[in-house]
């Protein structure tokens, strides 16, 4: 399918949370920030590509002052409206103005079921406001998504996170594994969980199923590193989904910035049309062709495609190699050998740094 | 561990989920927090008269009145796949 469906625009980098497994922990001046303006521009670019599905992100979208016109832009041009957010910000106000604006859906963060962890994790005295947060959407009718992203810390509370989730009334809970991307993977050896752990945790989500059934859907995305072969990254580099940054590049992942070299265009200089179809970031790894053994021959190419770039290029240096994941990878013994590092339990976790840029 | 579909259920959409008209191709398509779903198109007839109150036996009912071919087991099962994808819900009839 020669169009993207999905599109994943990151509004802002500025956010209240310092959590260690961030994928964005980085700034950018909000003078360089999209305007308003551009992002109308830019929204109305993606749908004439066929984009059908917007997620707004960021960093903190909800430090946008002009989100709600944003939100009622996207709609009219007939996207699907999701909101992912750490919940800072959204009051009973804040949730009623974007519900009338026509948002579709609210995927909420939230770092654990426990206050004392979930507040370490994410720097920040928070839980509360997650909670009144999640109070705040499902009283305007919003569906409610909860997202928690899992590590060793939080890896065991899988029960009480799903008890959690269901109290506040969500639809959705998702639980996703750490992905050890940029400066998170100097936190990789305090955050990734034992094999024992993974194997509890499948365990926990079957059981949390089990008890809810179908008032909570519950969704596990699982542990690469504890796979055999890697995550269909992306569906495809450059197939479905697109990513623009704060300050107006257009990248294949949210993750593909710190690929070298890699050619990144940005919606100030060109179409987002000809970005899709032309840009050296898309059409590098887009398709087969750039695949090299054990990939190139491998029946489960058009499976996983080749696993994660990203990971390639950090665990290896070279972005085109097999996911290390995988099984095959002739690079399989780095995750291993990340496996067997087990960090003392207490050892310090570096926090997403947030530069007062204002 | 979801009830077989009974013909008096009245199936409709999911919180959260909605049909659109895929503004490239004018098919039906279901959009949902983390996915897009293409329906052909009898599928989308039966999708658009899921509105909670009318059961499966007069969906059925109301889509063979348009299309000739569409058989009551078929649309039970297009309506099944849809609730086994989380994508529609059913109220008991």
């Amino acid at each position: 399918m020669d169009r993207p469906l999905g599109l994943l625009a990151e509004l802002t980098y500025k956010c209240p949370l310092h959590c260690p497994y961030c994928s964005n922990p980085v700034a950018v001046p909000r003078a360089a920030e999209l305007t308003l303006h551009e992002w109308c521009r830019v929204l109305a670019e993606a749908r004439q590509l066929g984009v059908l599905q917007l997620h707004l992100t960021g960093g903190e979208p909800l430090t946008r002052p002009d989100l709600t016109p944003l939100v009622a832009q996207a709609r009219d041009l007939g996207f699907y409206v999701n909101l992912v957010t750490s919940g800072v910000g959204l009051d009973q106000r804040r949730a009623s103005e974007l519900a009338r604006a026509g948002l579709d859906h609210v995927q909420l963060s939230m770092q654990d079921a426990d206050r004392v962890a979930a507040d370490e994790v994410a720097g920040a005295r928070v839980f509360d406001r997650k909670l009144a947060a999640a109070r705040a959407v499902t009283a305007v009718q919003l569906p409610l998504t909860i997202n928690v992203v899992l590590h060793r810390g939080n890896v065991g509370r899988i029960g009480p996170i799903a008890d959690l989730a269901a109290a506040l009334g969500a639809d959705r809970l998702e639980l996703e594994h750490t992905q050890y991307y940029g400066l998170v993977l100097l936190n990789r050896s305090a955050l990734l969980p034992t094999r024992d752990q993974v194997v509890a945790a499948e365990h926990a989500v079957a059981d949390a199923r089990a008890t809810y059934g179908d008032t909570l859907e519950i969704l596990y995305v699982v542990a690469d590193y504890h796979e055999s072969y890697p995550k269909p990254c992306m569906h495809g580099w450059g197939r479905r989904h697109l990513v623009i940054a704060p300050d107006g590049r257009v990248l294949p992942c949210p993750a593909a910035a710190q690929i070298v070299g890699l050619g990144i265009d940005t919606v100030r200089e060109r179409p987002l049309d000809e970005i899709w179809h032309h840009s050296p970031a898309f059409i590098r790894f887009r398709g087969y062709d750039w695949m090299s053994e054990p990939c190139r021959g491998c029946p489960r190419k058009e499976i996983d495609f080749g696993g994660c770039r990203c990971q390639a290029f950090q665990l290896t240096g070279d972005a085109s190699r097999a996911d290390p994941v995988c099984q095959l990878s002739p690079d399989n013994h780095l995750v291993e050998a990340a496996l067997q590092v087990v960090a003392p339990p207490r050892q310090p976790l570096h926090p997403r740094s947030n530069p007062s840029i204002m | 561990m979801t009830a077989a579909l009974a013909l008096t259920d009245r199936p409709q959409l999911r919180r959260g989920v909605r049909a659109a008209t895929d503004p490239l191709t004018d098919e039906t398509v279901l959009l949902f927090p983390e996915g897009v779903l293409i329906l052909n198109e009898t599928a989308a007839a039966v999708v658009r008269q899921c509105d909670g109150c009318l059961s499966v036996a007069e969906v059925a009912q109301a889509v063979g009145e348009v299309y000739d071919d569409v058989a009551v087991a078929d649309v039970v099962s297009l309506l099944q796949d849809l609730i086994t994808q989380k994508l529609l819900v059913t109220n008991r009839g």
